[in-house]
């Protein structure tokens, strides 16, 4: 796939770039909307190519079907008429670009040419469309798939949403070899140094985010009543105005 | 690295996505427009945690856990946000954040 | 198998083009389903919807039975005038249709149809699913607003409310089975259920009653009737497609019947035992090979095309609900409903000792299947009895209008 992923990150780099920019220029409320789904979209396609797979249904399910959907009533209900297109003078035009500009090539001269510190012991990380493919090198799996293995089928089902769900509530270790899509190996090499040795686990040591989560929770809920009451219907006192 | 596609462009549209996000929030002058403005910076933000989880080794998947609860958390604040800027709509007839000037001077 | 034999073809050096050719075909052969679908639908609903009225439906195009009308739908719908009102938003007018047909078909390629044939295996299956199918809420509002006018509009934010609304009792359902099987993965959970008495519907009560709730979501889901407000002639005009014609109009067609085969689909997976015939167990499949693939196919699709029959069997039967009466359905009864489900089949699954819960999978499915058998018994045995009135010598052959007038 040595064209195709490049070609798919290419595609979806331009789809986001031509989308946020278009979104910034528009001066309609709703066209911008559109394109912020284009652009929302295309985030989701970049997640999918990082191999983040849950993260990108859950892109498309909460803030495209979720918070984009509920951006769309806001503005249905509040931009009628003379508020669709809210103009903006060509000065202020010309600073909002200065300053994107600026803001943008600050950001890309710290950025270009970065690489993230790794730990001695953990390999460098292989090509993302290569976590896809079944175990090649060193597989400590049995000769049959692990779904269809009796031993580990219960434990195989469980794939890329139960690692994500075993790091949510803390588990120490959890193993499954298998093919998982959607998270990656970490592949480490074991003390002679040599890929012979190579193993391919994934090991997660004290990830716990219980408590973040149910911090979510719990801020979900506030949030709830507190749109609900800010929203209500307020009684119309008397024939004012 | 071995990759085809390194770390740095994913980082790019990160940085993209928080720049047009920032200008977004600047130059709009409807109160909605400025909340979509947050959502794209906040779309840049998490773009930038999948891409360090997928590329430190040192990460696992931290940063998809990241990344989850920013879009939750997006989801909830868009919500008080559109409660607000409807508050705001009842009160002044219109969502132009300019006519928003009873605490200036 | 195709990966294999371009594999050989092409040698391993060459694996991208073979990944791209595999991509390529799998789109085209995934398309050119959804399209016979949609074409076989078209007719069917035709055909069903008459029967149901007590009249034949199209009988004139292609030989007694109509075939071949969809083809001359098609080609009315192609050389419509394409017309675009004054007051639309030309952008967003264009591009309502293909964002819900866009989202209607990606469901598609996380779908198996047989063991092992997917586009693409997730992991996440159904949770791609529906996060795919849930942006097609976007298409509807872009047309209802795009089309510049009111009775678009009020029907396009109806139908967009309904959409997001029926999505919650929805997951809830499809996570029913999901707990039992213990993946989201929908070419694992389909495997799970290679005997009759192993299917999902038949597991516990909670699953059986998760079906139906997921049969009312998904019929609300793809604005089905009874709860088609979109299309309510006798309300809105046509809601949120009254400005589209021609072949702009043919693809929201697409994406709904695309939709409903995917909502069928993840239906049949989930708890219908996906491509199993009930009585052919994976050993043995596995052993036939591609010819047992080739069976579940056909057995899926069936299947499928079934459930699809069901939404239009119900459509025409049942009148439409109010939007009041919609959203009321969805919030005051299928969500509190659908968490209950939730909650029983986890305790289900926690406490219950499986010896418990085999018999009572195996009583399920035996009531089940019974109650079928003598429903489907008495439809062709039981004699029909003629409509008693309070007129003597009727109904009766050799009564005429003249008894009518007697009395």
């Amino acid at each position: 796939m040595d064209f195709l992923y490049p070609l798919a990150f290419w595609l979806f780099a331009a789809l986001i770039a031509v989308s946020a920019i278009a979104m910034v220029v528009t001066q309609n409320i709703v066209r911008a909307a559109t394109w912020l789904l284009f652009t929302l979209a295309g985030v989701a396609g970049i997640f999918f190519l990082l191999g983040a797979d849950f993260v990108g249904a859950t892109q498309l399910l909460v803030y495209v079907g979720g918070t984009l959907v509920l951006v769309v009533f806001g503005v249905m209900l509040t931009a009628q008429g003379p508020f669709i297109n809210l103009k903006i003078g060509a000065g202020e035009w010309a600073i909002a670009a200065a300053v994107g500009l600026g803001f943008f090539s600050v950001l890309a001269y710290v950025l270009v040419g970065f690489e993230p510190k790794v730990p001695a012991n953990v390999a460098v990380r292989q090509a993302p469309h290569k976590a896809e493919q079944p175990l090649a090198v060193g597989a400590a799996a049995g000769s049959l798939p692990l779904a269809d293995n009796p031993e580990t089928r219960s434990y195989h089902s469980l794939a890329s949403a139960a690692v994500l769900g075993e790091a949510l509530l803390g588990f120490e270790k959890t193993a499954p070899d298998s093919p998982v899509t959607g998270v990656r190996d970490i592949v480490t090499v074991g003390p002679g140094g040599t890929s012979s040795q190579v193993k391919i686990v994934k090991e997660r040591t004290k990830m716990a985010y219980l408590l973040p989560f149910e911090i979510v929770s719990l801020h979900l809920l506030v949030v709830l009543i507190g749109a609900a009451y800010l929203a209500r219907s307020k009684r119309r006192r008397g024939a004012t105005s | 690295m071995t990759d085809s596609i390194g770390l740095t462009p994913y980082l790019l549209i990160g940085a993209l996505l928080f720049v047009c996000g920032a200008v977004c929030m600047a130059t709009k002058r409807n109160a909605i427009g400025i909340l979509m403005g947050v959502e794209l910076v906040l779309n840049g933000a998490t773009v930038n945690f999948v891409a360090f989880a997928h590329y430190n080794p040192a990460f696992e998947i931290e940063g998809q856990i990241f990344a989850l609860f920013v879009i939750v958390l997006a989801a909830a604040e868009a919500a008080v946000a559109l409660a607000i800027v409807l508050n705001f709509y009842n009160n002044h007839t219109t969502v132009d954040v300019d006519t928003a000037e009873e605490l200036k001077g | 198998m195709l990966t294999d034999l371009l594999t050989k073809m092409l040698g391993p050096e060459h694996a991208d083009v073979v990944a791209a050719i595999r991509v390529f075909v799998a789109v085209n052969i995934l398309v050119a389903f959804v399209a016979g679908s949609a074409v076989f639908f078209i007719w069917l609903e035709r055909k069903v919807a008459g029967r149901i009225q007590d009249r034949l439906g199209p009988t004139r195009v292609g030989g007694k039975f109509g075939w071949l009308q969809t083809i001359a739908d098609g080609i009315k719908l192609l050389v419509k005038e394409d017309l675009i009102p004054g007051a639309a938003d030309q952008m967003l007018f264009r591009l309502g249709p293909y964002i819900a047909f866009c989202g209607a078909f990606m469901a598609f390629v996380a779908l198996p149809f047989a063991n092992g044939w997917v586009a693409k295996p997730l992991s996440i299956g159904v949770f791609f699913m529906l996060a795919v199918m849930s942006t097609e809420v976007f298409g509807i509002i872009l047309a209802g607003y795009g089309s510049g006018s009111k009775w678009a509009l009020f029907g396009g934010m109806r139908e967009a409310a309904q959409m997001v609304s029926y999505e919650v009792p929805m997951a809830l359902c499809v996570l029913v089975p999901v707990i039992v099987a213990g993946s989201m993965d929908l070419n694992y959970v389909a495997k799970q259920q290679d005997w009759l008495w192993k299917w999902y519907v038949f597991h516990d009560p909670f699953t059986f009653v998760a079906f139906w709730t997921y049969f009312c979501c998904a019929t609300a889901q793809c604005k089905r009737a009874p709860f088609d407000l979109a299309e309510a002639e006798s309300e809105l005009v046509a809601g949120f497609h009254t400005e589209y014609s021609g072949l702009r109009w043919s693809f929201f067609f697409m994406a709904e019947y695309g939709a409903m085969f995917a909502v069928s689909g993840i239906a049949v997976n989930l708890f219908l035992g996906g491509w199993n015939i009930g009585f052919l167990p994976n050993e043995l499949q596995a052993m036939m090979g591609v010819f047992a693939n080739l069976i579940g196919v056909v057995v899926f699709i069936l299947k499928a095309w079934l459930l699809v029959f069901v939404m239009m069997w119900v459509r025409w039967t049942l009148p439409r609900l109010r939007i009041d009466q919609v959203m009321m359905t969805c919030l005051k009864y299928l969500l509190p409903i659908s968490c209950v489900l939730l909650l029983g089949v986890s305790v289900w699954q926690a406490f219950v000792p499986v010896i418990l819960a085999r018999i009572v999978g195996y009583l399920l499915c035996a009531l089940t299947i019974g109650g079928l058998g003598w429903v489907v018994f008495n439809l062709f045995t039981i004699t029909t009895k003629l409509p008693v009135s309070g007129v003597p010598n009727l109904w009766t052959p050799g009564g005429s209008a003249k008894d009518l007038a007697k009395t």
